[in-house]
C-alpha cells in the first residue's frame, strides 16, 4: 500500500531537511507504522462528501486597509541570524 | 495567611484579596517567584521567567480589573514581547518574540501579568512533553511521570500552585491531557472563539488557544478575557461578549448528557473506565438525563488527525529557513544547503517525522489518497456531532484513556502516543468546544495515585453550557480541592 510508495529520503529532500542514515533508516520503519494505521482511511465511502477547509463557515473576511504601528526595520531584523545595512544577509544565489 | 500561602490560591479569591488591597500585586509575584525556586528544579515547568519585567507590569497593575494583579504562566510558543518564545526547539532557542500575541494583549488589558514561559513538546507535538528539547517536565503529583502534553509545562505550574493559571494551545488535546494527568480544568475553545494572532501555527484548522486552572470558575474568568474577534486573525469569530461565569451554579437537571458507544473501546485503563462510568453516575444524580449515542467515525478521527494536522505543520514550519531568525548553520555551501542543514540541526525528531509526514501527504500523487480523502471524513466527524447535539447537550467522556505514565515509557512508539489522542483529537476535527476537569484517582498497580480527567464536549460556542456542566459536577465532588503531594520545604 502506502508504504511501498514512501522513500524518507525523496519526501525528506522536498521537506529541505537532511536526514542521517540513522534517522532515515528510523523514521523509514516509524512511518510504515503510522501508514499501516492511517490506511484505514481507505475503508470510508467518502463519494459525494465536499471536503471541507474549516468547520466554521467563514466566507470573505475583509478588514480595512489602514495603516497600523507595526515592526521598525530594526525590529523585523532583531532576530537575524546575520544582518547588516539594515539587511539580511544571504548565501548568493545568483552568479 | 501568610505570603507562602498565596500561591495555592485560586484566581477567583487572589483577585479578590488584590481588589481588597489585602496584598499588592508585588507581594503576589514575590511570593509565587519563591514557591517557583523551591519546587521548579523537581518539577520542570518553566523554560524562562523575567520577574523585573513581572515586577514592572506589576507596578501599574489595576486590581480592579476582572485579571488585575493576577500573574499568567504563559505556554513557550506565544509571543510576549521582549521574552524568548523557544517553542521548545532549539532552532528558536535564541528567539525574541517582537510583539504581543493578542491573547497576551487580552489578558493585559484584564490587568494579568503574564509571568514566566513554560515547557511544551517542541512546537507543540506532542502528548508529554517530552519531545521538549530544552528540558523535561515531571508530573507534581509523581515525580517519575510525566505531565502530559503538549502544554505539559503550563499545566504542572497549574498543578503544582507554581502559577495561578496558564495558557496553553490545544490542537489535538494539548489543553485537556496535560490538564487530565496532572488534575487540573483545561478548556478547549471553539475554534474562532479565541484569536491565534502570535500563537506560532502548528497546524492552523485546529490550533485554539485555551486556559489551564484550578477550577471551573477560574476557567471561564479566564475565558471572559481571552475571547473576542480579532482583525488580526481572520478565523476568529466577531460575536457579542460571552459572560463565562453567567451559568456557574445553575444546575444540571432536565440536562440531556450523550454517551458514545464508540467511546468504550480496548486500551482504555480499567481505572479510567471505573472513574469515568462514576462520573455519569454522579451527573445521573444531579438528576441529568444520560443518553446513549452514536459517533460512527470516531475510530478513523486518529488516522485523520494525522494526516490533516502534519500536512498542515509541513507547511507551517518551512518558515522556519534560518534566514530571518531562527538558527543558522554554520559556513553554507550554498542555499539549499543553508535550509536543509539549518532545519536538520534544529529541529527534533518528533517535528522532523510530522514535517516528513505532512509532507509525504501532500505530494503529488498521494494527495487525493490522504489530504483530500482526510478532510472528507473530517466533515462526516463534524456531521456526526451536528447530528449527535440535536439529542444531548453535551457529551461525556475520558480526556485521556491512561493516566499519566512514566516518563520515558511510550517515547519509541510515535504510533502509540498518537493513538492515545483518540479522546480529545474530534473536537479538535469538528470545530466544538471541550472541557477536562478532574474526575478521581486511579490507583496503579505499583502504588501510584494519579488524577483522570473528565471530558465534555459541547456544541460549537456553548463553552458557558460547558462550564455550568463542569461546575455543577465540580462543587458536588469538590475532586479540584485535592492537591499533589509537593510539599513546602
Amino acid at each position: 500500500m502506502a508504504d511501498q510508495g514512501f522513500d524518507v529520503a525523496y519526501v525528506a529532500k522536498l521537506a529541505r531537511l537532511c536526514l542521517s542514515e540513522e534517522e532515515a533508516r528510523l523514521f523509514q520503519a516509524q512511518l510504515a507504522d503510522v501508514f499501516a494505521h492511517v490506511d484505514k482511511l481507505r475503508e470510508v465511502d467518502v463519494s459525494g462528501v465536499e471536503a471541507a477547509a474549516h468547520v466554521v463557515p467563514l466566507f470573505n473576511v475583509y478588514r480595512e486597509d489602514e495603516t497600523r504601528p507595526w515592526f521598525t526595520p530594526e525590529g523585523a531584523l532583531e532576530n537575524a541570524p546575520r544582518q547588516a545595512n539594515g539587511l539580511f544577509i544571504v548565501p548568493k544565489v545568483v552568479e | 495567611m501568610t505570603p507562602r500561602d498565596l500561591p495555592a490560591l485560586t484566581v477567583a479569591e487572589l483577585q479578590a484579596m488584590l481588589r481588597r488591597r489585602e496584598v499588592s500585586p508585588r507581594e503576589v509575584l514575590t511570593a509565587l517567584h519563591e514557591r517557583i525556586a523551591e519546587v521548579d528544579p523537581r518539577v520542570g515547568a518553566y523554560l524562562s521567567r523575567d520577574l523585573r519585567d513581572a515586577l514592572r507590569r506589576a507596578e501599574r497593575a489595576d486590581v480592579s480589573l476582572s485579571l488585575g494583579g493576577v500573574p499568567v504562566a504563559i505556554k513557550d510558543n506565544i509571543n510576549v514581547a521582549g521574552q524568548p518564545c523557544t517553542c521548545a526547539s532549539k532552532i528558536l532557542g535564541n528567539y525574541r518574540a517582537t510583539y504581543d500575541a493578542t491573547v497576551i494583549t487580552k489578558l493585559v488589558a484584564a490587568g494579568a501579568i503574564p509571568f514566566g514561559k513554560t515547557n511544551l513538546d517542541e512546537f507543540a507535538m506532542g502528548s508529554s512533553t517530552e519531545n521538549s528539547s530544552l528540558g523535561t517536565t515531571f508530573n507534581p503529583w509523581d515525580l517519575q511521570r510525566v505531565a502530559g502534553g503538549s502544554s505539559g509545562g503550563s499545566a504542572a505550574a497549574v498543578a503544582a500552585d507554581e502559577a495561578f493559571a496558564a495558557l496553553g494551545s490545544d490542537t489535538g488535546g494539548s489543553v485537556r491531557q496535560p490538564a487530565a494527568l496532572t488534575g487540573i480544568v483545561g478548556l478547549k475553545p471553539t475554534y474562532g472563539r479565541v484569536s491565534r494572532f502570535g500563537v506560532t501555527a502548528f497546524a492552523s484548522s485546529l490550533d485554539q488557544v485555551g486556559p489551564l486552572t484550578k477550577n471551573v470558575r477560574d476557567c471561564a474568568l479566564m475565558m471572559n478575557a481571552l475571547s473576542g474577534g480579532d482583525v488580526q486573525d481572520s478565523t476568529s469569530l466577531h460575536l457579542p461578549a460571552t459572560d463565562h461565569t453567567a451559568q456557574l451554579g445553575h444546575d444540571v437537571r432536565g440536562l440531556r448528557l450523550g454517551i458514545a458507544k464508540e467511546h468504550s473501546r480496548p486500551g482504555v485503563d480499567p481505572e479510567v473506565q471505573r472513574l469515568v462510568r462514576a462520573a455519569v453516575d454522579h451527573f445521573a444524580s444531579l438528576g441529568a438525563e444520560i443518553v446513549e449515542v452514536s459517533l460512527p467515525q470516531t475510530e478513523y478521527a486518529v488516522a485523520v488527525y494525522y494526516v490533516l494536522a502534519t500536512a498542515e505543520a509541513s507547511a507551517n514550519l518551512a518558515r522556519f529557513d534560518g534566514i530571518r531568525y531562527g538558527h543558522r548553520t554554520g559556513n553554507p555551501r550554498d542555499l539549499l544547503d543553508l535550509y536543509q542543514r539549518s532545519r536538520a540541526e534544529g529541529f527534533g525528531p518528533e517535528v522532523k517525522r510530522r514535517i516528513i509526514l505532512g509532507t509525504y501527504v501532500l505530494s503529488s500523487g498521494y494527495y487525493d489518497a490522504y489530504y483530500s480523502t482526510a478532510l472528507k471524513i473530517r466533515e462526516l466527524i463534524r456531521r456526526d456531532f451536528v447530528r449527535v447535539f440535536e439529542q444531548v447537550d453535551a457529551l461525556i467522556s475520558p480526556t485521556s484513556p491512561i493516566p499519566a505514565f512514566k516518563a520515558g515509557d511510550l517515547g519509541s512508539d510515535p504510533l502509540q502516543m498518537y493513538l492515545a489522542d483518540i479522546f480529545t483529537i474530534p473536537a479538535n476535527l469538528a470545530g466544538i468546544c471541550a472541557l477536562s476537569l478532574p474526575c478521581g484517582f486511579a490507583e496503579t498497580s505499583d502504588g501510584a495515585r494519579l488524577p483522570v480527567g473528565l471530558q465534555l464536549l459541547g456544541r460549537a460556542l456553548d463553552e458557558a453550557r460547558l462550564l455550568q456542566i463542569g461546575y455543577a459536577y465540580e462543587q458536588s465532588t469538590g475532586w479540584h480541592m485535592q492537591r499533589p503531594p509537593l510539599a513546602h520545604r
